[in-house]
């Protein structure tokens, strides 16, 4: 049998899961105050990098870089440090950051104080998206509030020496503000642009201090990976891909969700825990990890595993875990167009190969779809990809670009048919 | 530009940007643009206007440039007055693929207005949505006020417009 629901949603199926109470009686903030208790110092803060990094957790945000790795690099000393929580979910086709905030924000409250902890930050700030500001926000706000009335948080916790703050931000709307760097711009006051790297967020990140900048899901497993142990997590998946991650399936499937599960699963079982292609449908082909990853045919996603290794062999990435599944009679031009609008619309601006390559390449696709395409088009659309791939500051300018690359490379046909034919889909 | 007088804030909007002012360490108060601009567009009918802007540059004593660069950079701000309903279609991939773009269309020629336009007795702001707006598993969906409305169908959507129409 497949475990499900292990870490991030252990509590989600109990009433009012998002209540300390509940969290607490499921054995929540035990590890934290355990912690506490033990007279934490240096050598417990090297001990919980250690777990993290037995355990091989890996950034779930997109990039999967791993966990305890990057908690290493913080420097020691005295200096004001700082954690911070990328809640800013919005790489198209991803929605599982929200179900932790609506449903298990606790796990994220206590696996943001063991991480500042841990690097010896004594102040924390989750950025939460703007979009959320009605539905997630008050949850999490009310999360942190409930942890410092039972004074898990704040000054001397527990009689234990060890102060930790934390707070929530809201964000207002920038795809952008995913960006770790350009995160703490906003998080600063200003606009979400990406800053150039290095020196990385460790060295000089929030207000120029020693930062680090995980993921809502990565922070929120933090507490159940120290409570069971690493073993038990490495347990789950696979050697190069340890434990669970959460899918958001969407797209053409009978049943969409969210499923929290062990990583490595073949592709096939996940998509029959979403219920199967819809309408008894064939698939045509998915894009394993959000728009930023390139797109695979069905007969390639068919063979591979859902883990960093199997998708990265088959040309594309397990990004943040959300698999768009597309049936058999899609056009592809036209989702390709829909996807190069949104990286035209989210583009900071700052880098011109990124600034100006996204209009031109959501410009050629309109009049492609319009019928005004030439043969040209298409190839002018893989020199302006391969003029904006690797020629920014961030990797948003290589996002835009993969999708272009990877649909023009499985259904050249569809782009050249249209091109030819006015503008009708191969497809319809 | 024209010049403007500051205009008082009121008690409870003074409130709200203190509580965002306090989250951060002193003489960091440029990180609380953003929860200020929220709490002042949403005590203004869902819009800025300079005069706003200014007031809140003088009240965080910051100079006036930076609050403008950011009420015209991040999406949920708006700049010109709007209806009072704001409603923004997701379109992006998933919802897409469950056939937004039919929800688009109804809701525009129910509300006779394209997507960026407000209706004219000013009680619907059809929001231009570029972003997913992370509901990918209820596709299609649509965010009325902010509030998540998911799984939409075209009665669905209808009978959510009549009873904001009846408000």
């Amino acid at each position: 049998m497949i475990e499900k629901n292990a870490v991030c949603f252990s509590i989600i199926d109990q009433p009012e899961s998002w209540k300390i109470q509940t969290y607490m009686s499921s054995g929540g903030y035990l590890t934290w105050k355990k912690i506490l208790q033990g007279q934490p110092g240096n050598e417990t803060r090297k001990e919980i990098i250690e777990t993290i990094k037995k355990s091989g957790l890996r950034g779930r945000g997109g990039a999967g870089f791993p966990t305890g790795l990057k908690w290493s690099f913080m420097p020691e000393g005295d200096e004001q440090k700082y954690i911070v929580c990328n809640s800013d979910e919005s790489e198209p086709g991803t929605c599982h950051d929200r179900e932790i905030l609506k449903l298990n924000p606790h796990a994220l409250v206590e696996g943001m104080a063991i991480a500042g902890f841990a690097m010896n930050a004594t102040m924390g700030y989750n950025y939460v998206r703007g979009e959320f500001i009605k539905e997630c926000f008050p949850r999490i706000e009310a999360a942190i509030t409930e942890a410092y009335a039972h004074g898990i948080l704040g000054e001397n916790i527990l009689d234990s020496g060890v102060n930790f703050d934390l707070y929530n931000f809201l964000g207002a709307g920038a795809y952008i503000c995913g960006e770790e760097t350009g995160l703490l711009e906003s998080l600063e006051g200003k606009q979400g642009k990406p800053r150039f790297k290095p020196p990385f967020p460790a060295n000089y990140g929030l207000y120029g201090q020693p930062t680090t900048v995980n993921n809502t899901q990565t922070l929120a497993s933090i507490p159940k990976i120290i409570e069971k142990g690493p073993e038990w997590y490495t347990s789950m998946g696979s050697e190069k891909s340890p434990g669970t991650i959460i899918f958001s399936v969407s797209g053409h499937v009978n049943k969409p969700g969210n499923f929290e599960l062990p990583l490595a699963i073949p592709f096939d079982v996940l998509l029959d825990k979403a219920g199967g292609v819809i309408d008894g449908k064939k698939l045509k082909a998915v894009i394993p990890g959000g728009s930023s990853t390139k797109i695979l045919k069905a007969d390639v996603i068919s063979k591979c595993t859902m883990d960093y290794e199997s998708l990265q062999d088959a040309g594309s990435a397990l990004g943040t875990g959300a698999v768009v599944v597309i049936a058999e009679g899609t056009c592809m031009v036209n989702l390709l167009k829909r996807i190069s609008q949104f990286y035209y619309s989210e583009s900071c601006g700052q880098c011109s190969p990124c600034r100006e390559g996204t209009g031109w390449m959501y410009k050629i696709l309109e009049r492609i779809t319009q019928g005004q395409g030439t043969q040209n088009d298409l190839s002018l659309l893989l020199d302006v990809a391969g003029k904006i791939e690797g020629t920014t500051i961030c990797a948003f300018g290589d996002a835009s670009a993969w999708p272009v690359q990877s649909f023009l490379e499985n259904f050249y046909e569809e782009f050249e048919y249209m091109v030819k034919n006015d503008g009708k889909s191969l497809a319809a | 530009m024209k010049k403007t007088k500051p205009q008082e804030l009121s008690e409870e909007v003074r409130k709200e940007i203190n509580k965002w002012v306090a989250k951060f360490p002193e003489g960091k108060q440029r990180s609380a643009i953003i929860g200020s601009l929220h709490a002042l567009q949403k005590a203004n009918n869902g819009s800025l206007t300079t005069e706003l802007m200014d007031t809140l540059a003088d009240y965080l004593c910051l100079p006036k440039m930076y609050i403008y660069e950011m009420a015209t950079f991040y999406s949920m701000f708006q700049t010109k007055a709007v209806g009072k309903n704001e409603i923004s279609i997701c379109t992006n991939i998933s919802c897409m693929l469950s056939g937004s773009d039919k929800i688009v269309q109804h809701i525009e020629n129910r509300l006779n207005i394209k997507l960026g336009e407000s209706t004219k007795d000013g009680k619907f702001f059809l929001k231009k949505e570029e972003e997913c707006l992370a509901a990918c598993t209820g596709a299609p969906m649509m965010m009325v006020n902010h509030q998540y409305i998911e799984n939409l169908t075209i009665e669905k959507v209808d009978e959510i417009i009549d009873q904001l129409e009846r408000n």
